[in-house]
């Protein structure tokens, strides 16, 4: 491994690490009061001192995500392939699903506390409703942008409709679907955790308010990053599974230049 | 002998009742085992005759009829290539040729049972268009030469009775193009299938066709024919011996009149 290589596997590292200490001096040079923003090693403290409650409510928060984002893939996938398959689904369902996905979700929390009370289930369904548009979007796309001569092709042998979507539709839809993966779980964690701080009893998002209300303000900031852990953590899940499943679509050497 | 695919004034057009003639008055006869080349003004309803005779289209008026029988739905006697070889970058090659096979009966459900003989005919396949030993690799690793030859294969892999070809080796550089010439010359010289050919290109047309139709620009149809009396098998040295050099003069003529 030449220089360059090494200091390109180290800079999100280097660039961590700097960004921490830039942190923290500056709250020392400007003398900011640690209720207002807390220096890292604050923030650190707050880990050790409440490791048992972040521990347990973050691995709640978690499971919330990851239950409303599996809802969220399968329900995506098979609208996505609805959508995808018929024009007059698409023309009907668009415009709703539009709509839908410009409602800002907070503002359905209510509705669900009001059919299943606080906790756990408004959460998850708020994980869900903001995450499986994208997926959808994505499904669709991957179906709509088969090529028309490879259509001819098989039709011309008289392939029927199943036999297009199955042959050709999905697979090549697979590497939209699994770009949208990395999407929907960061989009997931943000219904969890708003859901949590409105109407819950439990996960991060409850804990931060509580943090706040007590004025805990270095638990908040390690509540956040909690949340920045567990989030890289799946993205990179994501990106792995989409590696693994979809190899032959991401032979460009575009992105590695 | 009564044509093995026939146009008989066919009248088409897109987009309902108002949209525009892509062909009017279209009639076109091709013989069993022909080599047929149509070439015309770019937007003279040449691909619509390719959906024509395959089934994929059915036209306003006129009747279409394939190896005898009036065509009312996709033929799946027909294999095609396009000017894009559409290889499904998923597959290796020779999964690509397979895919015919899957889809089209007999083969369909036979295709579990004997899916190692399909592999081999698969392979065998590639190797008399000079792929031997390609049938491993993934379609993005050929070139674009390669992949068109196995985009032939794919369309001959179900032993069709008629090839439809749609300006297959536009996209190709022209000594590639020349060596692909040669490639549908020897497969159609050893199957003795009926090939139509649409192409812009006149020396293409010359070298191949047992017979060569102009058309008209749109809406389309047949404005001239000549019959290409070159003896075969034609080595690629027929393009520059003074007939060949009169036949596409001659059809250039026609060409620019139908343009007008």
């Amino acid at each position: 491994m030449n220089r360059t290589a090494i200091i390109v596997r180290l800079s999100p590292w280097l660039f961590t690490i700097g960004l921490l200490i830039v942190w923290e001096a500056s709250v020392h040079i400007f003398k900011i009061p640690v209720f207002f923003l807390p220096p890292p090693t604050a923030v650190a403290q707050a880990f050790v001192e409440f490791a048992g409650p972040l521990a347990r409510n973050s691995w709640i928060t978690l499971e919330t995500t990851l239950i409303g984002f599996a809802l969220a893939v399968g329900f995506g996938l098979l609208l996505g392939l609805l959508v995808g398959w018929s024009r007059t689904i698409y023309a009907g369902l668009y415009p709703l699903m539009i709509g839908f996905n410009a409602i800002p979700k907070v503002a359905v929390v209510p509705i669900l506390v009001l059919w299943f009370g606080i906790g756990f289930i408004p959460a998850v369904l708020t994980a869900f409703l903001i995450s499986f548009f994208p997926i959808v979007v994505n499904v669709a796309t991957g179906l709509a942008t088969i090529e028309p001569e490879l259509e001819d092709v098989l039709k011309a042998l008289g392939a029927s409709k199943l036999d297009i979507m199955r042959k050709v539709g999905i697979p090549r839809t697979l590497p939209y679907f699994f770009g949208s993966l990395k999407v929907a779980i960061t989009l997931a964690f943000v219904g969890s955790v708003i859901s949590e701080s409105v109407a819950s009893n439990y996960g991060i998002g409850n804990l931060m308010l509580q943090a706040q209300a007590q004025f805990q303000v270095p638990l908040i900031f390690a509540g956040l990053v909690v949340l920045a852990i567990e989030g890289i953590a799946m993205y990179a899940v994501m990106a792995i599974l989409e590696r693994r499943m979809t190899g032959w679509a991401q032979r460009s050497g575009f992105a590695q230049s | 002998m009564s044509a093995f695919v026939a146009l008989d004034n066919v009248t088409h057009a897109y987009g309902g009742a108002g949209g525009t003639l892509a062909v009017d008055g279209l009639s076109i006869a091709v013989e069993a085992g022909e080599f047929a080349a149509v070439v015309g003004p770019s937007g003279c309803g040449k691909s619509t005759l390719m959906k024509l005779a395959t089934g994929l289209q059915f036209p306003r008026t006129g009747a279409v009829t394939v190896a005898g029988a009036a065509v009312n739905a996709p033929v799946k006697i027909a294999g095609m290539a396009f000017q894009a070889p559409t290889l499904l970058p998923w597959r290796t090659t020779a999964e690509n040729l397979l895919l015919p096979l899957e889809i089209v009966q007999p083969y369909r459900g036979q295709m579990r049972r004997r899916k190692a003989e399909f592999r081999e005919r698969a392979e065998r396949l590639l190797a008399s268009v000079g792929l031997a030993g390609q049938g491993a690799k993934f379609p993005w690793e050929l070139s674009g030469g390669m992949q068109q030859r196995a985009s032939l294969c794919r369309a001959l892999i179900h032993e069709p009775q008629l090839l439809m070809l749609d300006e297959p080796f536009a996209a190709l550089d022209a000594f590639t193009r020349e060596e692909l010439w040669c490639v549908i010359r020897d497969l159609h010289a050893a199957r003795k299938i009926t090939v139509i050919l649409v192409t812009h290109d006149l020396r293409e047309a010359v070298f191949l066709a047992d017979r060569v139709f102009v058309m008209s620009a749109r809406p389309g149809r047949v404005v001239a024919e000549k019959r290409i009396e070159l003896p075969r098998p034609r080595d690629l040295e027929v393009t520059f011996i003074p007939q060949f050099q009169d036949i596409v003069h001659e059809l250039r003529g026609h060409i620019i009149k139908a343009r007008q």
